[in-house]
């Protein structure tokens, strides 16, 4: 299988119209001072963006009553970024933004750990907010990604939840 | 010649991460393949009956009546869990 983990698309042209997508799979954690700063670093014209929205999603230490000692993520490389660049690319063809950055955390984190970063740019806050929500929301049941999760009682696959995919559909 | 993946808790249940199968004449679409493999028998029925299963052919996610080639790389997983 071809190895990028990494697929970046910078826009050449400076038009609010092809937004800047930064896609990345990766075990290592991120800093998110510097994901902020790169995310700002993609815009062609900085001048022109009103709102940044920015979200981490974090391992927690309960799930389903039971504590949670370790969460696994596994994927399927390659598939993985191409759902995730397509995810980016639906949302900028739905909403005026100007650039979107995600990181995607694999391999084994513990709890209070960060799984995800999805950084959106836009001129305006409404746009930025929900194409944020959007990408969050559609990579929980479109990319291909699975968490194993470590309890007093053994190790289990977490089953895909109702709740998402029907914030999923509601979109 | 297909390259086939399995992922998650299929990986797990099958105990086999990959592996390669001759396409033959009778394999136009991945439902033929899922009735292929779950021809074997025993653990790989679950292939067939469990209806919560998703495929992917070249890294798009497919449905069981999308075609196949030679070449082509088909995966099999559970419904995923990230974010």
């Amino acid at each position: 299988m071809a190895n990028s983990n990494s697929l970046t698309h910078a826009s050449s042209a400076p038009s609010v119209s092809s937004p800047a997508l930064s896609i990345r799979v990766q075990s290592a954690d991120f800093d998110l001072a510097a994901e902020f700063s790169a995310l700002r670093a993609q815009l062609s014209r900085p001048a022109q963006t009103g709102a940044l929205v920015n979200f981490v999603g974090l391992v927690r230490d309960m799930n389903e009553g039971e504590p949670v000692s370790q969460l696994s993520l596994e994927h399927y490389p390659g598939m993985s970024e191409k759902a995730l660049q397509a995810i980016a690319a639906e949302a900028s063809a739905r909403w005026p933004i100007q650039a979107v950055r995600v990181v995607h955390r694999v391999g084994d984190l513990a709890p209070s750990e960060q799984i995800v970063f999805v950084g959106v740019s836009a001129a305006h806050r409404q746009e930025a907010f929900a194409a944020c929500a959007f990408i969050v929301d559609q990579l929980k049941t479109r990319a291909p990604f699975w968490k194993r999760e470590s309890t007093p009682k053994g190790s289990r696959w977490l089953d895909a939840r109702e709740t998402d995919l029907a914030r999923t559909e509601a979109w | 010649m297909l390259e086939i993946l399995y992922f998650a808790r299929l990986r797990e249940h099958l105990g086999l991460a990959r592996e390669q199968l001759v396409l033959s004449a009778t394999l136009h679409t991945i439902a033929d393949l899922v009735e292929h493999l779950a021809a074997r028998g025993g653990k790989w029925t679950l292939l067939r009956d469990d209806v919560r299963l998703r495929c992917a052919r070249n890294q798009n996610l497919a449905a069981l009546d999308t075609p196949i080639e030679a070449g082509d790389e088909i995966a099999f997983f559970p419904p995923v869990t990230g974010g």
